[in-house]
């Protein structure tokens, strides 16, 4: 196997790494990897932290690797190549009346990146996460090949949200759920505070339900947003226009906090006070940054951080202050996402827990690392936890708290790969791997 | 009707993007390579991506014995019959200097393993009338260079024998086209330093198809490589044999 030299990013571009790349094209190549010069594998880089870095290390990218290896129209059981982007499950299915069980907010995730951090879609109190349509996984581990199942108990939970440490995930089958087509019928409604927002959260019953927070809005307005619900339908609607890209680093002003608010009230108001309902391609729902690529370019070359929490039910006067503190800060970008989750995870580190959780961009500067510690520390204080797939900047501290199986992931993680040779940035900043 | 394509070399990653793109017209598809586990994948790609057929056939081209169960599987078809040719193998010149048997190898798998199978297949695309063969060479065919001249020197014997096939066949309905990419974004460019215009192999392929379906005879890929192998063709060659290129 050939190896590139390259720098890379994970989607906040705030850290890079300077490695080693391999890409191999055949499932054979990623194989012979696992097994002579074994590295961590990534997918798209959607990661916004370093959890798909491995700086002054070797990675294994999987984007050639993106076949669909069996389809079952009966059953909607589907196995795919690792690096088979879930926009293109979606793309190829719905109109086929199947789709990803979860999908997160951006299509370009991949089946190996979307097992290793078990990611959450819009449906999350519903469908749970998305290990949990997992039915088998084809593990690469040194010499090893492994098929997994639920059954395999501990080694499928440490691989689940495992953040690639059990071994390299080659490929997956996964359950499709039946949807009615490739259309989206979208209600939004406004929430005029805080309280009207969580009380309009805990009352939706639609499939697909997420919120848009303005971050900047306080006072009495402190917690408004629109309340996005969701279900799938067939019909005709133009084709989604074609994405657009980001040619160049913005200047940092275009992201200032003037420009946020106004922009912020607008959107809001774009909404009509008695809401409304449009029909959508189903992308534009579940994909809506996607349409613009390489957005992460519009916070400049110093890059951004996206903080997210998850707080109990019974926190949500927490989550409150927490927005309370984002919104006085001024440092919040437009986009911040607001959500109530079910209590479905599968994996030892998974990421959801039945609550509240709180998602908020902040271009990299200023006071926004020490704005983002505290929030961290407010999150640990209600009995939550943050998101390693987004986390650049926390420590190791709490880690254990907010993620209590992590000894029992330590132990499945150090026997797949006793060498550590799978380590990322990530494990290594969060001292994941090293027992207490 | 949908169309029956043969591809040649169907593992390589340029090929497996050009079948992705005819599989989403419904073509059917016939996935001749060596790789057998690599063409089974592809093949249930190309299904669930809408190939009104994918069938993968063992295939060594430089093994005649292997050229007729694939004839036979596409003679059978009732539309068209197209074929596309992506076999070729670079080993570095280095290599080639200390065991010069390895020549042998370079010019069957670019030029006459590929050019004796479409000199079988070319009598049933006559008959039919009608069909297309994407002929793919190299850039490096065009002039002989220090780096790679086995390797050019294959490529530019495959596109001679594709200009006189193109001759032949046009005569009764059917299309040659010469595919020269530049330096395209997979396994064989991985890694390798000073690779201008590089284009990627989805673009590569939509590239050769759209030549295809619009009847071109000669096609660069990405397009500024026929600008510039002009120039490079254009150094008079007292000069161009001083030169590291
Ligand atoms: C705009 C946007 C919206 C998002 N919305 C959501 C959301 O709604 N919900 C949510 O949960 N997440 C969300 N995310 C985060 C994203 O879904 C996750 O970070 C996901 O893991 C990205 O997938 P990837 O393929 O890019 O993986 P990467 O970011 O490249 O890697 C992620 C992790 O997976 C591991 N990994 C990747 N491939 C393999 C493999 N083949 N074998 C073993 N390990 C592997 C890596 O080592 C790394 O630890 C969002 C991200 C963006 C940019
Ligand atoms: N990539 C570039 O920059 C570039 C530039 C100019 C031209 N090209 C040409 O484009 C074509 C496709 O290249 P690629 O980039 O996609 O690289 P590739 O993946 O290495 O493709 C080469 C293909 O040829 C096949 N092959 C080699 N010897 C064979 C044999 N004896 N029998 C059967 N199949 C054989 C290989 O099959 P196996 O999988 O079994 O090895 C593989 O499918 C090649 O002809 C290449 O010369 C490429």
């Amino acid at each position: 196997m050939r190896w590139k030299t390259d720098t890379y990013t994970g989607w906040g571009r705030v850290h890079s790494a300077t490695g080693e790349l391999a890409r191999p094209e055949r499932l054979s190549h990623l194989a012979a990897i696992a097994k002579d010069e074994p590295a961590p594998a990534i997918g798209q880089r959607r990661s916004y932290g370093d959890a798909c870095l491995n700086d002054g290390g070797r990675a294994v990218e999987t984007s050639r690797l993106d076949r669909v290896l069996s389809f079952d129209a009966e059953t909607g059981l589907m196995e795919a190549e690792a690096g088979l982007r879930l926009g293109e499950i979606a793309r190829l299915y719905a109109p086929k009346g199947w789709l990803p069980a979860v999908m997160p907010g951006t299509g370009f995730a991949t089946v190996g990146g979307a097992i290793a951090m078990d990611v959450h879609g819009k449906n999350h109190h519903h469908a749970g996460s998305f290990g949990q349509h997992v039915t088998e996984i084809t593990l690469l581990q040194g010499k090893k090949t492994l098929k997994i199942t639920p059954k395999d108990e501990a080694l499928f939970k440490a691989t689940v949200g495992g953040l690639g440490q059990t071994g390299i995930i080659a490929s997956a089958t996964l359950q499709l759920q039946r949807c009615k087509g490739d259309l989206m019928m979208v209600t939004e409604r406004r929430a005029t505070d805080w309280d009207a927002f969580i009380a309009l959260l805990d009352q939706s019953e639609a499939t697909y339900t997420v919120g848009w927070i303005d971050a900047t809005a306080t006072g009495k307005d402190l917690g408004r947003g629109i309340l996005e619900e969701g279900e799938t339908g067939a019909g005709l609607v133009p084709a989604p226009k074609r994405s657009k890209s980001v040619p160049f680093n913005a200047p940092q002003a275009a992201l200032s906090a003037p420009v946020v608010r106004t922009f912020n009230a607008l959107y809001y108001s774009r909404v009509p006070k008695s809401g409304r309902t449009t029909v959508k391609p189903i992308q534009d729902f579940f994909f809506p940054l996607d349409r613009i690529h390489d957005w992460n370019r519009l916070y400049g070359k110093t890059g951004f951080h996206q903080f997210q929490c998850v707080v109990p039910l019974d926190q949500a006067p927490a989550l409150r202050e927490m927005m309370a503190r984002i919104a006085k800060s001024g440092l919040a970008s437009p986009l911040a996402v607001l959500k109530r989750m079910g209590p479905g995870r599968a994996g030892y580190l998974s990421f959801p827990m039945e609550g509240y959780t709180l998602a908020v961009d902040f271009p990299n500067r200023g006071r926004a690392e020490a704005l983002i510690a505290d929030l961290e520390k407010m999150t640990h204080e209600a009995g939550g936890r943050i998101y390693f797939a987004k986390d650049a900047l926390s420590t190791p501290l709490h880690i254990d708290e907010m993620y209590p199986d992590l000894p029992l992931w330590q132990a499945e993680a150090s026997k797949a790969d006793p060498d550590g040779a799978l380590k990322t940035d990530l494990v290594r900043r969060l001292k994941l791997r090293d027992a207490s | 009707m949908s169309e029956t394509w043969i591809i040649l070399g169907a593992t390589s990653s340029i090929a497996r993007c050009l079948v992705r793109d005819l599989a989403g017209e419904g073509a059917a598809l016939i996935l001749a390579g060596r790789d057998q586990a690599d063409l089974d994948a592809t093949a249930a790609d190309c299904l669930a991506r809408g190939a009104s057929m994918a069938t993968p056939v063992q295939f060594d081209v430089r093994d005649p014995a292997t050229f007729g169960a694939i004839l036979d599987l596409a003679t059978g078809a009732s539309g068209p019959i197209c074929a596309a040719v992506f076999t070729g193998s670079m080993p570095d010149q280095e290599k080639i200097d200390a065991d010069v048997a390895l020549i042998d190898g370079v010019i069957t798998d670019s030029f006459t393993g590929p050019a004796r199978f479409l000199q079988e297949l070319a009598p049933h695309l006559e008959r039919k009338g009608e069909g297309t063969i994407l002929g793919i060479g190299s850039v490096a065919g065009d002039r002989g260079r220090l780096g790679n001249y086995v390797y050019g020197s294959a490529k530019a014997g495959f596109a001679t024998y594709l200009s006189g096939l193109r001759n032949r066949l046009g005569r009764s309905g059917v299309h040659v086209v010469t595919v020269k990419p530049g330096p395209v974004d997979t396994a064989m460019t991985w890694g390798l330093d000073g690779l201008p215009f590089m284009t990627t192999p989805d673009k590569a392929a939509a590239h050769m198809l759209k030549a295809a379906r619009k009847g071109r005879n000669v096609v660069y890929t990405a397009p500024i490589w026929r600008i510039i192998m002009m120039v490079i063709r254009s150094v008079p060659e007292p000069i161009f044999k001083k030169m590291e290129i």
